[in-house]
């Protein structure tokens, strides 16, 4: 069967998908795009416009697609002319093709109202990605922006302008923002939100003018008011393209008039998409065109003879300039009688409303907190019952911790409603290995829609992809050998496996998977301490020449300052150093040390030679620091001696892996200068004593630090710390950080084990840590004996003579 | 054979003409050069080249640049018959220069010991 589509947007391309995945060896498939360009996702237009994501990464279908497929697409050609007789399609350059079958999907058009000077030069309207070229291009020299339409597209084509420098005001006719969305309060409360973001809003305002000579330079509304401005975007809506398909003599209204079959009037023509009308409605929303693509694609090919569509409940989930909102159904719809929920917290911007009609959801909003949406729209698409306690639906039981939480949400609820991928799907797929968001994307499609579901796609990751039975892989500890940590410490030493090759030949059958060898390197230290062959090859650049690789390939030093406490010596050597090897950048660190940045490889050996000061392992997933404020040295607040305690720390474990970087802090009395409380390791000094603190975090993840005991005396203190050290290498995946492991295991059962000896195995981590510490060599002595000649060269030029010389 | 001219570019008389593309042969460094299992960089004419011995004696050459952000490859981790950029870990074949991570390739070079040298093969 031959299908010429007409349109190649997101409904008519998602049809011929349909279609092929149906049926591909009984069609063939001519398209005519009128845009120069395969098919690509139109809600994502607004990032580009904003900037946060290239126009190339939003293409659906590129061109190279419809030549895989064996889809003739003739793109930049507008169809002119359809002979229903003859069915014949007539492109504008002369191109024809027949058809047995013709679908229209020629979508809308961005409606311009009849406003005199509306084609002045820097008037835009916003629907192509050409036109958010030409927008981008034209802000450039702008100040100020109009928009005129308070809809999503007007308020995404504001918050686009806005990354561009320019000041914006939307206009809206209507007394309220999204009036298709939203009613007059939510509307009010998304105004002020935006206002908080410094774009002004005027609503009950109709444009009567754009001023301007050969180009825009302002706007005038019907109350006589003026606002200037160099760039007008209008956005006021949308018409069905459905010229052509009048022309050649269909029935139409608002769009073509098509059946549950998507038929129009013609048997041998059918329609899909924002171009057609279906039981009265016109859909401007992606899910319902994607069910019609799906009813079209069975009906055409035969695949589901009793494929209906019956129109669609509109529950969508979006982001509207960056506040997130769920909508269903129109709030205007309300009826005497109607059961009426809300709420407002004008503070937060969040405004939630439910019409409740004999017992069902008939419409409502989420506005700036959609926690319970999915259970909501889920509800509200199935047309089923309103639970009891009507507040349910807008916070989500009480049981339900923050957040969609992806575990209680049902397996048909919907975690993509673009595209209408529902949770147990994902799940099904994450089972067969996608466990990206991309490759999940790539077999069901969620996720490349609006967006807005990838951070709960996410979740499903986290949630399922180690939860699914015939994957163990989650519990190794690196991702090519196939052992949980206990088991391969046990192996490792049961084997007397010495160097990381020798872990891969034993377990892993000699494959040596490079993303496995750091953490395995960073395990054998932790086992046999110096005693095993230290296969520098398996390390990681900076372990390699212990300093942090920067953008330019250049290096960072930072030299150990135990608890933040330096000479004026010291400081003199690091001055020296800079200014002897042209150091970029001097920079303190939040670790409280001195950080120097731009370092030449070759350059290494000689500066730590000269600093005379041993390595800050600032690079590595070891000890980090222990930073300190003044305590009772000088500090009238102090209630011990911090800053001794902290170097007394640094001093001990300098230089000790772990399976992620750990940072230390002491703070000299509870103010916590220090800010212990956010630390891996957090001891504050309080009367009579030290509270030892583990767990914190204040990088991208803030945790405060659990309480693991108080003790009297630096000793003690160091012996706790040092046993939840050893626990921690022992037990921590790689590159879990404490503020994970101590959430995981818990601090009771922490507390436990490590206070209470509860499973007497103190002696044994008291023990291990002091072999690590007794094993401990500042990696910066390898200037004076490099493991290999070549440790720190960085690149060799071939000098031409050579080159000449060795050409033959 | 005359004295070598010193030239700027590549343009000498190749040993091999092939497909009729002039290719010439350098030797960049002694295998001991590059500590077993990495990479080092080197510039050649116009090339900036990595050049990695792996463990098991095979010798693997390609660009240093990663298409992502620049990193330098020669200090990437190897195994398995790839390597991981040390900037953001993109994975690439050090026989084929395909890349695991996001659709691209990189170029490589025939490369070869001798004697205990290191020899590239590099096209004009």
């Amino acid at each position: 069967m031959k299908i010429v589509v007409i349109g190649n947007g997101m409904a008519g391309a998602r049809a011929v998908e349909e279609i092929l995945a149906r049926d591909r060896d009984g069609v063939e498939i001519a398209m005519f795009g009128d845009e120069p360009y395969g098919n690509y996702n139109r809600i994502l237009l607004s990032n580009v416009l904003n900037g946060s994501q290239d126009a190339r990464s939003i293409f659906l279908n590129n061109l190279a697609w419809y030549v895989e497929n064996d889809v003739t697409l003739h793109a930049g050609v507008r169809a002119v002319s359809v002979d229903r007789d003859a069915r014949v399609v007539h492109g504008e350059n002369g191109i024809a093709e027949t058809y047995d079958t013709l679908v229209f999907a020629t979508g809308s058009r961005p409606f311009v109202p009849p406003i005199a000077g509306a084609d002045k030069p820097g008037v835009f309207v916003f629907r192509t990605v050409d036109d958010c070229a030409r927008i981008a291009d034209w802000a450039g020299g702008c100040e100020n922006a109009v928009v005129i339409g308070g809809g999503l597209l007007g308020l995404e084509a504001a918050r686009g302008l806005m990354t561009h420098g320019v000041d914006v005001t939307v206009v809206e006719a209507a007394p309220y923002l999204m009036p298709q969305q939203l009613d007059a309060e939510g509307g009010v409360m998304l105004a002020r939100t935006m206002e908080q973001m410094n774009v002004r809003v005027v609503t009950r305002a109709t444009t009567t003018a754009i001023l301007g000579g050969d180009r825009v330079e302002g706007v005038q509304l019907a109350d006589g008011t003026v606002l200037p401005c160099e760039i007008l975007v209008i956005s006021c809506g949308i018409r069905a393209n459905i010229e052509l398909s009048r022309d050649c003599g269909l029935a139409t209204e608002r769009g073509i008039l098509v059946d549950d079959r998507m038929q129009s009037s013609d048997p041998s023509i059918y329609g899909v998409g924002e171009c057609v009308q279906h039981r009265g409605m016109v859909y401007g929303l992606v899910a319902p065109l994607y069910d019609q693509a799906r009813v079209l694609a069975d009906v055409l090919t035969g695949a589901s003879a009793d494929a209906r569509y019956t129109g669609s409940r509109l529950a969508t989930k979006l982001k509207v300039m960056g506040v997130e909102l769920a909508s269903m159904g129109r709030l205007a719809d309300v009826l005497p009688g109607d059961e009426v929920v809300s709420y407002c917290e004008p503070g937060r911007g969040v405004y939630k409303k439910l019409i409740i009609r004999n017992e069902k959801v008939v419409a409502g909003c989420l506005l700036g907190e959609t926690d319970s949406a999915p259970a909501l729209m889920s509800l509200y698409e199935k047309n089923g019952m309103a639970p009891e306690r009507r507040a349910d639906l807008l916070f989500g039981k009480p049981s339900q911790a923050g957040g969609d939480d992806i575990l209680t949400m049902e397996p048909d609820a919907l975690v993509c409603n673009c595209n209408q991928v529902t949770k147990s799907r994902i799940v099904e797929v994450i089972g067969q290995g996608k466990t990206s968001v991309l490759s999940i994307g790539g077999c069901t499609k969620a996720g490349s829609g609006c967006g807005g579901c990838r951070g709960l796609i996410q979740q499903c990751i986290e949630a399922f992809a180690g939860n699914i039975p015939p994957d163990p892989s989650a519990h190794w500890y690196v991702p090519a050998v196939p052992y949980a940590k206990a088991e391969l410490t046990a192996e490792i030493r049961k084997r007397g496996l010495r160097s990381v090759s020798a872990v891969f030949d034993a377990l892993a059958s000699g494959k040596d998977d490079p993303a496995s060898k750091p953490g395995l390197a960073s395990l054998l230290k932790s086992i046999w301490h110096d005693q095993y062959e230290d296969e520098r090859d398996s390390r990681f650049i900076n372990d390699r020449v212990h300093a942090n690789i920067q953008k330019d390939a250049t290096f960072s030093v930072v030299p150990r300052m135990y608890g933040g406490i330096t000479t004026p010596d010291e400081l003199r050597r690091i001055a020296d150093v800079a200014d002897r090897y042209n150091v970029p950048m001097v920079k303190v660190t939040g670790g409280q040390r001195l950080d120097l940045l731009g370092v030449k490889k070759e350059d290494l050996p000689n500066i730590w030679k000269e600093l005379g000061m041993p390595s800050g392992h600032a690079y590595t997933k070891a000890f980090r620091t222990c930073k300190t404020c003044v305590g009772t040295d000088f500090c009238r607040y102090g209630v011990g001696d911090s800053t001794s305690l902290g170097i007394k720390i640094e001093r001990r474990f300098q230089g000790v892996e772990f399976p992620h970087k750990v940072k230390t802090a002491v703070s000299g009395c509870p103010r916590n200068c220090a800010e212990a409380t956010v630390k891996d390791i957090g001891v504050v000094a309080v009367e009579g004593g030290w509270e030892i603190m583990v767990g914190g975090a204040a990088g991208s993840k803030v945790r405060a630090a659990d309480l693991l005991a108080r003790v009297g005396t630096h000793e003690e203190a160091i012996q706790l710390i040092g046993r939840f050290m050893q626990y921690y290498r022992e037990n921590a995946r790689y590159l879990e950080r404490t503020y994970g492991f101590v959430e995981r295991l818990g601090i009771a059962h922490l507390r436990d084990v490590l206070v209470n000896d509860s499973e007497a195995i103190c002696v044994h981590l008291d023990k291990e840590i002091q072999a690590s510490v007794d094993a401990f060599v500042d990696p910066w002595l390898e200037a004076e004996q490099p493991t290999h000649p070549a440790q720190f060269k960085g690149s060799t030029v071939i000098p031409l003579v050579e080159l000449a010389a060795t050409i033959r | 054979m005359s004295a070598p001219a010193i030239i700027a570019d590549l343009a000498r008389p190749a040993t091999r003409t092939g497909l009729g593309v002039k290719q010439t042969e350098v030797r960049v460094a002694a295998v001991d050069a590059i500590p077993i299992g990495e990479g080092r960089a080197f510039h050649v004419g116009e090339h900036t080249i990595a050049i990695f011995r792996l463990r098991g004696g095979a010798l693997r050459a390609m660009d240093n640049v990663c298409p992502h952000r620049g990193g330098p490859l020669s200090e990437g981790i190897v195994g398995a018959g790839t390597v991981l950029c040390p900037f953001h870990a993109w994975k690439f074949e050090l026989a084929t220069g395909e890349c695991h991570t996001e659709p691209c390739k990189i170029r490589t070079f025939p490369v070869r010991e001798e004697h205990g040298a290191i020899f590239v093969r590099l096209s004009a």
